[in-house]
Parts: C-alpha cells; structure tokens; sequence
C-alpha cells in the first residue's frame, strides 16, 4: 500500500551534485525542501526502528511511537502479533491513543466513539445507522504498516515493495546478534529512556554514532571523569578499530575490538571499576557467570548505525527522529538483563546516566557540538560538510567493501550513499 | 532545648542553595550536602525506586564531586555555553518532621537565557534535610521536573 505522497518533487535537486562521495552541501542541513523529499522518500519507503520487543512482552500491551512524521501504535494483538498502525481514525483523523505505552483491549477514538481492535480492525462505530448501506467497516481499520523484526529490534515501513527486513540488514545481522550479548545470559530488555531534542538536522545525528573523531574532544570531560583504566579504554583512536560499510547505508564502527565479542575472552582480568560488583555476585553465581555477567555490563566496544533512525550504540538503543529540517529528537534507551541480578542492573543504569542523557556527562555536550553544526552551516550556503577522513579505507574490507580506521568517515559515506540511491530512486 | 526544625530554618538553606546554583559556585554546593545525601532527577513521575529505575541524576557524593569537578573543568563545551539561570523556589508545604529532620514540598520556576532563547523549567521539588555536626544539610533532593516524560533537552547548569 503506497501512502506516500510527494510534496515537493524530488527531480528539482541534482543529488549527483549535492552528495559527492567524499563531501555533501550544506543544503543538506538547512534546506526545508529536501527535508521534504526525505520524510516521503527515505522515511516514507525503508525500514524505520519502531520498538524493542521487550516494550510489548504481553498480549494487548503497547507504545506509541513515529515513523518519520507520522504518529504510529506498536501493538500487541490478541494473538500476539506485533501491529504497527498508524495513530488515526479513520474517521476524521483523530489519534486514537496518546499513551506513551499501556495495556489496552481496545483503541476507542475520543472525538465520535469509534472503537478499534488491538489488530486495528474496526469494531464499533456508534450510531451505526446513520451510515447508508455501503459503509463497510472492514474498509476503514487502522491503516497497518507492514511490520518485520529481528533479534528483538522491530521496525515497519509504508513501503509493500520494500525489501524483506532481512535482506535490509544484510550484513549488520551478525552484528545485531554481537550486541545481544550484552544480557550476559539473560534477555536484553530496554530500561527506560533519555528523550532529548537538539535544534539540528537528523543527519547530524545519524553521523555522530559512526564519529570517534569526535570522542576525545567533545568528551574530554567524561574521559577526565574515569578511572585511570577506563580512561585507557575509552581512548581509543590510538587502537585497532575500524568503521566498515555493511551495505544499504548501515556501517559498523569498532572502537574497542575486545569488547565485540562479550561471551569471549571471560578470562580476561576483571576491570578495577567491575571489582565492587563482582564481589557483589559471587555471593548467588559462579565465578564464570559472574565473569559473563560482569563483562555484559559495561556494554558492547561497537556501534551498529542502522540507515535511517537506530543505532545499538555499545550499551544502548539510540533513535532518531526528525522534527523539522532543523529539530531532531533523540532518545537513548538504556539496556538491563531482564531478571538479571539487581546489582548488575543498577550498574547498567548509573553507568548510563553517568554519560547520557540532558544532564549527562556525554550527551550534553555531544548536544552543544550539534547545534553548533546547525549553527555555522547557516555561514557560507555554498560550502561543504566534508567526509574525507579515512578514504584509503574504500576497497579495504571483506568483500572488497569499505573499511578505515576507526576514525574514517566510512560510516558516514556509506549513510549518504544510500541516502542519495533512495532520494534519487 | 527542642531539635525540630522550623520552616523558616528550611527555606533559609533551600534559598541559599538555590542563590549557589544561580550563581554557579559549585564548590560552596557541595557542603550544603551531607555526606549521605542523594541528589536525584527522575523521568517517570510515578518512581517510587530510584535505584532500580533510569533517572536523569542520581547522584551520591562521589557522582556530585565528579559533575562539579567537570562542570569546572573548562573541557566540556556545553558546561562552558551554560545558559544563565534566575530561579526561585516557593510554595513550601512541611511534609514530614522528626527529630533533627525535616520534609519540605516545594515549587521550583527557573528561568534559562541562552542564545537568544529564554526557557521555563518548572519542578516539584522533594527536600530532605538533616541537622548534623555542621548544621542543617541536604539529605535528599529530587526534582520532579513537569516535562521529565517528554523531551528534555541539555542543561549545562544544575537544578
């Protein structure tokens, strides 16, 4: 089912022009038209990270979610089917639930009484005879996005000729799989969230998880903030880590290659910032569980990019949404071992309020680089963002794919690659 | 000599911290703190567990130090572009009071400029305070921000 309708015509920009390999304009930050075409042509046809599974363990359980602009409710049917429908009567469009999330039997419109099954079937409509007999309930249930998921991460597009979610994420499966590690012997579930909003566009964004560049300037003051070890740890553009392109504008950038693997190297010693909990666990487990469990905790040494809107960033979820051409919303969604030691999970969390979030010490000047890149593209309309960093990676991976060092800007190249075949398409 | 402590007792200190925090002087913050207290910024406004729960801040004094001594370090850019604050704290309400201990339910409206931009951040505000050796201190604060479920965006300065 196409829903999408284009506002602006996408064949006014020369996309040839504005998104070179090795550069992109300025344009592309600012320009509330192209912002347009995206939301139809990007948003509007691929794969959008809609929800964890963990959000909606049971029958009738729910969030409410976007897909690019458009509001959407992830729900869970009576069968126990994941729907993803967008947020709007069929009537006279009103949304049909402004929960965050919840258990509900039924979605029932505030404005005339409509009321809509968990599948988003249409079940009541008060007055009915009012309608003359053409009305066909079954023609206006909840539109349905169609809804795939993977290892946990489900996502929904507009788009019935899409590829399947497989074939989308191709290469960044094994990758996927890597990060689930990190329940440590329990399933990863999501523990709650950071939302915050930068005036910037949503490529800043998408470019910033695939950016170590950036990490010993911007985070000096986390950095400072570590022991000695981890300091050491995070300091990792002196390492062997690498960015590669996975293909369909994913990339993959490993900044501490012990840490891709969290089931292996569990002899490794136990970092002096782990010793506390560990000593914790050894009272209920067994050294090599709490050796699993230790490791889990501080997280993955990668971050996945997932072309358009999610990363699985070391130790957490990070979603985008666009809000206009120059607003974009974020949310950083923490990670805990569902029925996993108390202890272990309450690490997961200070360690991720200790770098996320508004008052965090990470994100809050990872927000203020940001909105100075919106900023100072307002200087010079005819100058580049520049994406040359690492190009003597191209050609470098498996396959004859793109790998750099793990300070290249291969990831990013490899969003805008993708980016401008999807504009363009 | 009776050890409850008065209302007016209260505000002096919740308006004296309040007057550090606009003015920024983070080292003088830290000891209106007692050694035990927890400085917290919830996101759901029904948490009754802030241990076992994602909060904005949950901050004992190790994490306090550590925020101030980042906040002063001159290394992180947005602490630097802190946006200027003029709050004020009122509507007090007592409601819990022991020995040397006293509950107080306040209403936090601040003011930021940043840029061009004035922003509101509106709280409840939790105060738990003690009297120990060093006179009357911060045992608990918890700022229970109005938009802690929807977006928050950064704030260089603290609440």
């Amino acid at each position: 089912m196409a829903t999408a309708f284009t506002r602006q015509n996408s064949t006014e920009f020369d996309f040839d022009h504005l998104v070179q390999h090795d550069r992109v304009h300025t344009s592309l930050y600012n320009d509330a038209a192209i912002f347009d075409v995206e939301m139809d042509k990007i948003f509007g046809e691929t794969w959008v990270w809609v929800a964890h599974e963990s959000e909606l363990p049971g029958k009738g359980d729910f969030i409410t979610t976007h897909v690019g602009m458009q509001p959407v409710i992830v729900s869970r049917d009576r069968k126990g089917v994941v729907r993803v429908l967008l947020n709007r009567c069929r009537h006279r469009a009103a949304t049909v639930c402004e929960a965050k999330k919840g258990n509900a039997a039924s979605f029932v419109c505030p404005y005339h009484g409509w009321g809509y099954a968990q599948d988003g079937s249409l079940r009541g409509v008060p007055m009915a005879d009012g309608y003359d007999a053409s009305f066909n309930k079954s023609e206006y249930g909840l539109i349905n996005l169609r809804t795939e998921s993977y290892n946990g991460l489900i996502f929904a597009t507009h788009n019935d000729d899409a590829p399947s979610l497989d074939d989308f994420l191709g290469k960044a499966k094994p990758w996927i799989d890597l990060f689930m590690k990190q329940g440590g012997g329990y399933p990863v579930s999501t523990g709650g969230e950071h939302k915050f909003r930068f005036p910037g566009n949503w490529k800043i964004q998408l470019e910033n998880t695939t950016d170590a560049y950036h990490f010993p300037v911007v985070h000096k003051s986390f950095l400072n903030s570590l022991d000695s070890q981890a300091e050491e740890l995070f300091s990792f553009l002196d390492g062997d880590g690498y960015v590669e392109d996975l293909g369909n504008g994913h990339s993959v950038m490993v900044m501490i290659p012990e840490l891709v693997d969290l089931d292996a190297n569990l002899d490794d010693p136990i970092p002096d910032r782990f010793e506390e909990l560990a000593e914790e666990l050894r009272k209920e487990h067994s050294e090599e569980e709490v050796r699993r469990i230790v490791r889990a905790v501080g997280g993955t040494g990668f971050n996945l990019n997932l072309f358009p809107n999610i990363a699985c960033s070391m130790a957490f979820f990070r979603a985008l949404r666009p809000i206009s051409v120059e607003e974009t919303e974020i949310r950083h969604i923490a990670i805990t071992m569902e029925g996993g030691p108390e202890a272990a999970n309450q690490m997961r969390l200070r360690l991720h309020e200790h770098f996320q979030g508004p008052m965090g010490f990470g994100s809050t000047d990872d927000a203020e680089a940001w909105e100075r890149v919106q900023r100072g593209s307002q200087a010079g309309p005819d100058l580049w963002i520049m994406l040359n960093r690492g190009l003597d990676g191209d050609g470098n991976g498996p396959g004859g794919s793109n790998r750099g060092d793990v300070s290249a800007e291969t990831g990013m190249r490899a969003a805008y690659g993708e980016w401008k075949r999807m504009m363009q398409a | 000599m009776s050890t409850s402590i008065q209302l007016s007792e209260a505000t002096a200190l919740i308006w004296q911290e309040a007057e550090l925090l606009d003015r920024q002087d983070y080292d003088e913050w830290l000891k209106v703190w007692s050694d035990d207290g927890l400085y917290i910024i919830p996101i759901e406004k029904d948490c009754d567990d802030f241990a076992n729960s994602l909060n904005y801040i949950y901050d004992d004094q190790s994490m306090r130090d550590m925020r101030v001594r980042r906040l002063k370090s001159s290394f992180s850019m947005s602490a630097l572009t802190a946006a200027s604050t003029v709050r004020t704290v009122s509507r007090f309400t007592v409601s819990n009071q022991s020995d040397n201990a006293i509950e107080v339910r306040a209403a936090q409206i601040l003011i930021e400029h940043k840029r061009d931009n004035s922003r509101t951040v509106a709280a409840n505000v939790d105060y738990r305070l003690v009297r120990g050796p060093n006179g009357l201190q911060i045992a608990q604060k918890v700022v229970w921000l109005a938009n802690s479920e929807d977006s928050v965006n950064g704030i260089g300065y603290l609440l």
